[in-house]
């Protein structure tokens, strides 16, 4: 019966130390400066142990069954150590009760058990083999565990730090019940049985954390972004997330927003009824970016429109688009009209590579400019392409981020459509979720602003408010910058210097 | 020979030491994790110049025999050697009404080391894939780039200006060092003040000599090398080595040192201590425009130079004949005429032209010009190096942390060049795309360079590129699909001390009875410039002896 208990000394120790580094590693990732969590996590841990040492000089009775029963306990407590501190994850206040109060537990119940150990053991060896072994696995566990847990679980499996935790929780609860066996002739039969019983409920427990963490994990995040995450994913090109506060739904492209459905009707039309607006009998239109399919929604309103080709970079976002029924509904289902046609391709790879008709009215409602792969989409030679695309009388419409935030952003985009040869009608609106928000209307030619709008009813724009778009305060108006340029993209250098609140 | 590098861990590290240097060997096995077979089903194919049909030339054939016996075709002019420099001098004479023109080229498709290939997603170079943009100065270069649309002069002052997307588009470089990626390709990050002090140094002394001029107004560093001054004031820092020169200077910063050796490994193939203080000096001021950090940018084509190449040669592509061996030419009483052994056929041929030039590298022009093969013609100190280029087709971009995706990315700690993006041009950010990879090699001797890319098989080479790759990106191996790697034996002449003004290299320059010389060797410096000026001074050479005016 020896080497079992041994065995199950090093499973202690093994699974101890994972919780121990777990703890730390998850405390970084969320309050960072990891020096500092991981010294923290280890003084409090092995302070617990210490303190476990000492209460076990309480327990005096029915050592066995004591033992067996702090393996179960360690084990769940261990197991779903992670995902609890994900669950409190974006709450940093919380998330240290939590780390500390978890680590604490499991350091106490650890403590309580290699004195227990050794208490069973001692009726069969001598003091001094006792100690020299049961504590030569136990730190012998301890070098197991950290090796396993930084090289093999996350550096090679990559793991999620929640699914190890629940590993090792596991394997605490099997050496529990293996203990049922060993310790056989020192348990009485019936309490044999009610530890078994007790052993199968926490290994069932754990599975159904496991087979939910994910889930829950999601349900950590929802801290971070304040509301209800109700899709969060990573496609090829960005992470994408989708919030909900139960009335209005938002969604998210790296972090930034892109639009909450409170008020994504004032950008939208404003993005699409201008141009318009232009170009009343327009046939053809051409949406750069907007996988979201609402500037699609905007454009049905036009019969005289046959056909409406998207281009945009990422699948997963029209995908949502189409299936994620509240985004579906607030699109009103636009990938389901038939003159709705998707392509997705880099925006500047589609133009570069497009011979067919040209467009009657484009748009180009790509993400803000904040790195270089987005910035080409707002330079002179994007725009020379677009010019390639657009029919005689083709109207253009850009989004151009903030006037007001980004200043000399919005207005060195304005600079770098003219200096492909556009001719511009600069105009903003007041986007509640955004702040003040900027477009740029182009023509080929020498134009005057639209005074009329084509459609009636919208929630938004009507012919009273149209004139007003385009007239610029003092300070969001026209300032001196430089010309976005393909090699030299001085647009990403303005943006990444604005203040945005 | 063939020796190869079985997939044990002892033969891996010996492998990786052979080729990427014994302290990157060791990194890469110290950060060895995964088993090292991974390369074992990668597709790929190991390329290079036709050397069978080459070394023919070695083991000799009898050009003693009765070449009237052999059918004969006769041309005007012979152009031999089909690479930019060879192109260069056929558009030339083609453009001045010389139609009766034969280019002969030995291998399968014409550009030298101007060639590229393409995938389905991009073309991608396979050598040379960048021009500085010309100063107006050289005339006949910009008159090129405008008829391909490349550049304008549009600008305030009416210099010449690069077009996009020819011009490489921002951000141009990144440099991956110590587990991230940084923007540029100095390491600003953790320089010291000293170290800052000493770049500004540099940059104001590289001014300084992009400003210089000589008594006759010309610059002391010009592109072409053959419009620069040959002043002594300058003309002798040929005799030193960069290496000693930047030390005589008083440069200690060892970033500075790093970023100097790079642009010689980049441009020559060489390390600073065997780099011409010259032509490092070259290499930074002929494209600086008289202020700090103002230099010429770069034009660059997804299939890289390849693009200049195959405008040259449009108007007379049916006028080249690949696969073509020239064995001997002899300048006689009937014209010059080439003894050529045909790849397909295995027949001898001979073509007899009125006029010839002999575009091919040095060590293939003494032993193919037989007035120079008794040895007693000019002797230039040329050496070549040798290159590995590889190309990795991805199917997606792997994770990475730091700087964003550049045209070219550079890997401080690796003897390799890094590689270059074929998609950056085209504004292809995401999903599939080519990557080249470059590997100088950089020995003392270069045959010792080329010895080393003789031994490896194909999976050693992919081998050694992925680990070398993977230290910047850990998962490359899960994006990649195919991975072909070319070797260059004799991939560019090199700049070394004593070279450039080297009084045989003037000579080799000179006809030789009917047969004129032409290929950037005889710069001693590969650059697509030189190669395009040679060939046109030699076009214009037989031009004149034509009788023709070139226009």
């Amino acid at each position: 019966m020896r080497l079992p208990l041994y065995l199950t000394v090093l499973t202690i120790a093994t699974a101890g130390i994972v919780y121990e580094l777990l703890a730390g590693a998850i405390a970084t990732t969320v309050l960072g400066n990891s020096l500092r969590q991981y010294s923290l996590t280890i003084g409090v841990y092995l302070f617990a142990m210490g303190l476990g040492a000492y209460l076990s000089k309480y327990l005096k009775a029915r050592l066995c069954e004591r033992f067996v029963d702090l393996q179960f306990a360690t084990g769940l407590i261990g197991g779903s150590q992670g995902v609890v501190l994900f669950l409190a994850y974006g709450r940093s206040e919380l998330f240290a009760v939590a780390l500390y109060a978890t680590l604490t537990l499991i350091g106490t119940l650890v403590g309580l058990e290699i004195p227990l150990l050794m208490r069973v053991l001692k009726e069969e060896l001598d003091f001094s083999e006792l100690v020299a072994k049961v504590l030569a696995f136990d730190y012998l566990g301890s070098l197991l565990g950290s090796a396993v847990f930084s090289v093999v679980l996350v550096e090679m499996l990559a793991m999620p730090l929640e699914r190890i935790g629940l590993m090792f929780g596991v394997l605490n609860c099997l050496t529990g019940l293996l203990g049922t066996w060993v310790l056989a002739p020192s348990i009485h039969p019936t309490r044999r049985l009610q530890l078994r019983l007790r052993g199968a409920f926490g290994l069932a427990a754990l599975l159904c954390v496991g087979l939910y963490s994910t889930q829950l994990r999601v349900m950590g995040e929802q801290g971070l972004y304040g509301e209800r995450v109700i899709l969060a994913q990573h496609s090829a090109h960005q992470r994408i997330v989708l919030t909900s506060d139960g009335t209005h739904l938002q969604m998210f492209l790296d972090g930034n927003l892109q639009w909450s459905s409170s008020d994504e009707y004032r950008y939208h039309e404003a993005l699409v009824h201008p141009a318009l607006a232009l170009h009343p009998q327009a046939k053809r239109a051409l949406v750069l970016g907007g996988g979201d399919g609402l500037a699609v929604r905007e454009l049905r309103r036009y019969a005289h429109l046959q056909f409406i080709q998207l281009v945009d970079l990422d699948p997963a976002v029209t995908r949502i688009a189409r299936q994620v029924p509240a985004v579906a509904a607030l699109n009103g289902q636009a990938f389901q009209d038939p003159r709705v046609h998707v392509v997705h391709d880099d925006a500047m790879v589609f133009l570069r590579e497009f011979e067919g008709e040209p467009f009657d009215v484009i748009f180009a409602d790509f993400p803000d400019p904040n790195n270089y792969a987005l910035g080409k989409l707002y330079t002179t030679h994007f725009y020379e392409l677009v010019r390639q695309a657009m029919a005689e009388r083709a109207v253009l419409a850009v989004q151009s981020t903030s006037p007001l935030y980004a200043r000399e952003s919005y207005w060195c985009i304005e600079h770098s459509m003219r200096a492909a040869g556009l001719f511009t009608a600069p105009y903003h609106v007041p986007v509640p979720s955004f702040g003040e928000w900027g477009y740029v209307l182009a023509q080929a030619q020498t134009f005057a602003p639209p005074t009329q709008l084509a459609v009636e009813n919208l929630r938004y724009l009507n012919d009273g408010a149209l004139p007003s778009l385009f007239t610029f305060a003092a300070d969001i108006g026209p300032v001196d910058t430089a010309v976005n340029r393909l090699h030299h993209q001085t647009l990403v250098r303005y943006y990444n210097r604005a203040e945005f609140p | 020979m063939s020796r190869s590098f079985k997939a044990t861990k002892l033969a891996r590290r010996e492998l990786l030491t052979f080729l990427l240097g014994a302290p990157l060997a060791s990194r890469i096995m110290a950060c060895d994790r995964a088993a090292p077979n991974h390369a074992a089903d990668l597709p790929g194919a190991l390329l290079g110049q036709p050397m069978a049909l080459g070394h023919r030339l070695k083991t000799g054939l009898p050009p003693d025999r009765d070449w009237t016996q052999l059918p004969t075709r006769h041309y005007d002019a012979l152009v031999v050697g089909a690479g930019p420099a060879g192109l260069s001098a056929a558009a030339t004479l083609y453009g001045n009404t010389v139609r009766k023109l034969a280019v002969l080229e030995l291998d399968r498709q014409p550009g030298g080391t101007s060639q590229g290939g393409h995938s389905n997603i991009t073309p991608y170079p396979w050598a040379a894939h960048y021009l500085t943009c010309p100063m107006a100065e050289n005339r006949p270069l910009c008159a090129l780039l405008e008829d391909m649309g490349v550049i304008n002069y549009d600008s305030k002052d009416g210099s010449p200006q690069g077009r996009a997307p020819y011009v490489v588009a921002e951000p141009k470089e990144r440099h991956y060092y110590q587990g991230f990626f940084y923007p540029g390709l100095y390491r600003y990050a953790g320089a010291s003040a000293a170290d800052i002090a000493e770049l500004q140094r540099f940059e104001n002394h590289i001014v300084d000599f992009a400003r210089s001029r000589d008594k006759l107004g010309r610059r002391a560093f010009a592109l072409p090398i053959g419009d620069s001054s040959d002043d002594k004031t300058w003309s002798e820092l040929d005799q030193s080595s960069a290496k000693a020169w930047l030390a005589a200077q008083g440069y200690r910063s060892e970033r500075l040192y790093w970023l100097l050796e790079y642009g010689c490994r980049d441009d020559f193939g060489l390390t600073l201590e065997h780099t011409s203080a010259w032509a490092m000096l070259h290499y930074h001021a002929s494209r600086n425009r008289g202020q700090p950090g103002v230099d010429q940018p770069a034009l660059t084509w997804p299939n890289g130079n390849q693009a200049l190449v195959s405008h040259l040669s449009r108007p007379f592509g049916k006028h080249i004949h690949t696969g073509k061996l020239v064995i001997d030419v002899v300048d006689d009483k009937d014209g010059v005429r080439a003894l050529v052994l045909d790849a397909q056929t295995d027949r001898l041929e001979c073509y007899q032209a009125a006029y010839a030039i002999v575009a091919t590298p040095h060590f293939i022009t003494r032993r193919i010009v037989r007035a120079l093969r008794d040895g007693t013609g000019p002797q230039p100190p040329l050496t070549h190096g040798a290159w590995l280029v590889a190309n990795l087709h991805l199917h997606s971009r792997p994770h990475q942390r730091g700087a964003e995706q550049a045209w070219d990315t550079v890997l401080v700690e690796s003897p390799s060049l890094g590689y270059v993006t074929a998609t950056h041009q085209l504004g292809r950010s995401y999903g599939p795309t080519v990557w080249t990879y470059y590997l100088p090699m950089t020995d003392e001797n270069p045959h010792m360079g080329r010895k080393k890319l003789q031994q490896p098989t194909l999976k050693d080479f992919q081998e050694a590129i992925l680990s070398d790759l993977e230290m910047a990106h850990p998962d490359l191996r899960a994006h990649i699909s195919r991975l072909d790697v070319y070797r260059w034996g004799h991939a560019m002449a090199q700049p070394r001390p004593g070279t450039i003004f080297h009084k045989d290299l003037a000579q080799a320059r000179q006809p030789l009875g009917r047969v004129h010389f032409a290929h950037s060797d005889l710069s001693a410096v590969a650059l697509f410039e030189e190669a395009f000026s040679h060939g046109r001074r030699a076009a214009q050479e037989v031009l004149a002896r034509l009788g023709r005016t070139p226009s």
